[in-house]
């Protein structure tokens, strides 16, 4: 409970004025293609030089809450996730705005969101000791077996088909093996120097979002632009409200999944969005409504990614060991303070360590209100005329891969990606699947060679990735995994087959 | 609005004239860009942005200097860029690790070598360390030998990756011991490292100090040994390796610098390296480093030039077999 008593520092002008500027600025960097969390935070650190440790952290944190939230925006009504962790978000949302009703789909993603990020913070509070020993017991088998259980789920996460979804997770963990590998250094497919250092995740998902998108809008060229106008509806605050709370199920499947799969060191954010997606599709009575606009989507794979980020700082602020990206730039800008997470934080600093975790809390709420505030207004994007909108899709497409690291190179790789993607959804592939291939090869790849390394120096290969109860239990959940698929595949075949039979 | 332009024309070719005129006399005169070939938030791009801070002073080089990150595939793609792409026009300087980039250039695959590159100064010495946790039996470097002496290949240890510094330490121990050991390198770079010698993961781990010694301080970890030439003002009650009994040099240390690609005009070179060893000396960046726990080691171009030679010709000797 000592939390509690350092809420005071909040709520000093200059802290709470920092609080607001981080969630208003996190809000717009997360909303702007290409500036992903981590980036966004990075950017931040410099401004920190100047400020008090925990004032610099207050800002921080709530930069990195907001961004997370923040790229919802672009995904929903640009299908463009901001980052991998909203890739799940823009299936469903962006089908939602694409029928006028952006301003809902906004509402569900930002409150979805807050309930999500409240209780991952909550987490971060009072259940830190335990957390860290979990978040210590994945060793590398446990990380390859679960790498293997995201790619059971690629079949069955997007498009009609099975077949196609495994197929183009095939495509996605292909590319994934592109460039020096992690461990050996050995190189892969280079054929041109902007590959070499691997196909950079944001340029990918901007481009195998983005662009097919652009492309079909110029196909359609200008002729009836008229008859295409939507009229953007209005949406009450309460409603979605009220929509939110009765779809309980989606979100508590992605407030769990979200924080549980965030506390992982190395895995977490990046596909927590589309693993509680997939979930609670699973769960859902109501299957085949997923993708379609569905708002049990957005508010699984919203709360899900914003369940991880208090989670996704327990071995930093525990160990000392960053288990992300976005955590290892944190730990920048303690440093940059002279403060040690770990132990040496919360004995010796427990102002900062308190006013940081509490500044996120605030922050969630910052962000909800501001995300509700701007729904409305942010919808709009929708009535803009669909050439205009190509062409400003395209432009944000380019800057934000470019920004990623200052590299045209990252340009061309989206655009060639994009202008693949365009013709693999032509035969009815889909990007989700896609991506999670992209992002889980590595995990797999990496945590097998060294898991394998270390099973050769010591038990065998068998012992060390077949025995023990963690690896055991993943084991079963992947078996169950693919049974669940296979069984849903033949019920469905011959569910059609009967109706075509009538 | 007719002034304003005349004026700006005015002084636009005021500038383009002084710098046609000689060299460099007024180098530099735009802010400069330093590449880093790891990401935002890493060790190196932290200590970066930090001993360039105040090269905006008028001590200094009175122009301020933006860190770029090109991280990618254990800094290759970086350096890559700034041997092959990047404009050797003084405004775009590097930050080198050694003994990564010479080892990496020894291996191959990669289109630089120490010849590509100009080193200005440099600023950090990390030393590799040997950690275990904190409940392990080994109590020093003995102990983990004799281990790996009784269980030929089965003492397993972590480090960031191949040809870094940390697989240099493994190399060297090993060949230094007679051992024969498993390194295990990690895809998450030191901090993945660290993880998997606190976790339990593997028996122990070759890391860096500054990390170690953090980890040290939260009673995560127990630091065995250093692997330098001498014991370190962080940690002035762990023995160097040398003083164990095992004949290793400093061909492992971390050193972080400035240095820029060849080709850039000698006069920029020598402002350059007459300078920055003084911005590295200022008294903010040396008080924000020890805060960071990052240990500073200011040495100039000349100093740098024969330690680039020297690690070119022990790296060759230990990479050999590889």
């Amino acid at each position: 409970m000592e939390f509690i008593y350092y809420f005071g520092d909040v709520f000093t002008p200059i802290s709470f004025g920092l609080l607001l500027l981080g969630t208003i600025g996190g809000l717009i960097l997360g909303a702007t293609p290409g500036l992903s969390p981590t980036m966004a935070v990075a950017l931040l650190i410099p401004f920190t030089f100047q400020l008090e440790a925990a004032q610099g952290l207050i800002l921080l944190g709530a930069a990195y809450t907001s961004t997370v939230a923040g790229g919802a925006v672009s995904a929903i009504l640009l299908k463009i996730p901001g980052a991998p962790a909203n890739i799940a978000t823009t299936l469903d949302g962006h089908t939602m705005a694409k029928k006028g009703q952006g301003a809902r789909a906004l509402q569900l993603s930002f409150l979805a969101s807050a309930v999500g990020g409240v209780f991952g913070v909550l987490l971060l509070i009072f259940l830190t000791p335990v957390l860290a020993k979990w978040a210590l017991a994945f060793g590398p088998s446990h990380l390859f077996w679960l790498a293997i259980l995201g790619v059971t789920i690629i079949g069955s996460l997007d498009g009609s088909s099975v077949v196609k979804g495994l197929l183009s997770g095939c495509i996605g963990l292909w590319l994934s093996t592109i460039g020096f590998d992690d461990i050996m250094g050995a190189q892969r497919f280079i054929f041109h120097p902007s590959l070499g250092g691997g196909i950079n995740i944001i340029a990918a998902l901007i481009g195998l979002f983005a662009i097919p998108q652009v492309l079909s809008m110029f196909a359609k060229g200008r002729k009836d632009t008229t008859s295409e106008l939507i009229s953007v509806e209005k949406h009450s605050i309460m409603d979605a409200l009220r929509e939110v709370v009765s779809s309980v199920r989606a979100l508590s499947i992605g407030t769990i999944t979200g924080s549980i799969i965030g506390l992982i060191p190395g895995v977490g954010g990046q596909i927590a969005g589309l693993v509680a997606y997939d979930q609670s599709k699973k769960f859902s009575s109501e299957r085949e409504k997923f993708g379609t606009g569905h708002p049990e989507g957005i508010i699984a794979a919203e709360s899900a990614n914003n369940a991880m980020v208090g989670p996704s700082l327990v071995p930093l602020l525990t160990l000392s060991i960053p288990g992300s990206p976005t955590a290892a730039v944190l730990l920048g800008g303690l440093l940059i303070h002279g403060i040690f997470p770990g132990s040496d934080l919360f004995d010796n600093h427990p102002q900062v360590a308190w006013t940081f975790i509490n500044s996120m809390l605030i922050g969630q709420v910052l962000m909800c209100i501001f995300g509700l505030y701007v729904a409305g207004l942010a919808a709009r994007v929708a009535t803009v005329p669909q050439y205009v909108m190509a062409a400003i899709v395209l432009g944000l497409a380019v800057f934000g891969s470019y920004s990623v690291q200052s590299s045209m190179g990252d340009v061309y790789v989206m655009l060639s990606l994009g202008v693949m993607m365009y013709f693999l959804e032509r035969f009815g592939f889909s990007a989700a699947p896609l991506v999670l291939g992209l992002i889980l090869g590595p995990i797999a790849e990496a945590n097998f060679i060294q898991g394998s390394m270390i099973a050769n120096a010591t038990s065998g290969l068998g012992p060390y990735f077949l025995t023990g109860t963690l690896n055991l239990f993943l084991i079963a959940i992947v078996i169950a995994s693919i049974i669940y698929s296979v069984w849903m595949e033949l019920r469905s075949r011959r569910y059609t087959a009967k109706e075509d039979l009538i | 609005m007719k002034h304003l332009i005349a004026g700006a024309a005015m002084a636009l070719m005021a500038v383009t004239g002084t710098a046609s005129a000689d060299g460099h006399a007024n180098y530099p005169e735009r802010p400069i860009m330093m590449m880093v070939s790891y990401g935002a938030g890493g060790a190196t791009d932290f200590q970066a942005r930090i001993v360039t801070m105040t090269a905006g002073n008028e001590d200094a080089l009175g122009m301020p200097i933006a860190i770029l990150n090109k991280p990618g595939a254990g800094g290759r793609v970086g350096w890559n860029w700034l041997a092959g792409q990047a404009e050797a026009d003084g405004y775009t300087l590097g930050a080198y690790n050694v003994p990564h980039f010479i080892a990496q250039s020894i291996k191959g695959g990669v289109e630089y070598s120490a010849d590509s590159f100009e080193p200005i100064a440099n600023w950090g010495a990390d030393p590799a360390v040997f950690v275990v946790g904190k409940d392990s039996e080994f109590n020093s470097m003995d102990d983990v030998v004799n281990f790996a002496k009784e269980n030929p290949g089965k003492l397993t240890f972590s480090g960031a990756g191949l040809f870094v510094g940390h697989h240099i330490a493994a190399l060297q121990l090993e060949k230094a011991s007679g051992a024969q050991l498993a390194y295990i390198p990690n895809n998450k770079g030191g901090a993945g490292a660290m993880k998997a010698v606190i976790a339990g993961e593997v028996m122990g781990g070759v890391n860096n100090l500054s990390d170690a010694f953090r980890a040290e301080q939260a009673g995560n970890v127990k630091i065995l040994g250093v692997f330098d030439l001498e014991r370190n003002d962080f940690l002035p009650d762990v023995p160097t390796l040398k003083e164990q009994g095992y004949d290793i040099d400093n061909a492992s240390v971390n050193f972080r610098g400035v240095m820029v690609p060849k080709g850039t005009p000698q006069g920029i070179i020598d402002k350059l390296a007459a300078t920055v060893p003084e911005m590295f000396k200022n008294g903010r960046v040396a008080g924000k480093m020890k805060a960071g726990g990052s240990p500073m080691h200011i040495m100039t171009r000349d100093e740098v030039l024969e330690m680039w030679a020297a690690r070119e010709v022990t790296l060759k000797e230990l990479l050999a077999g590889l």
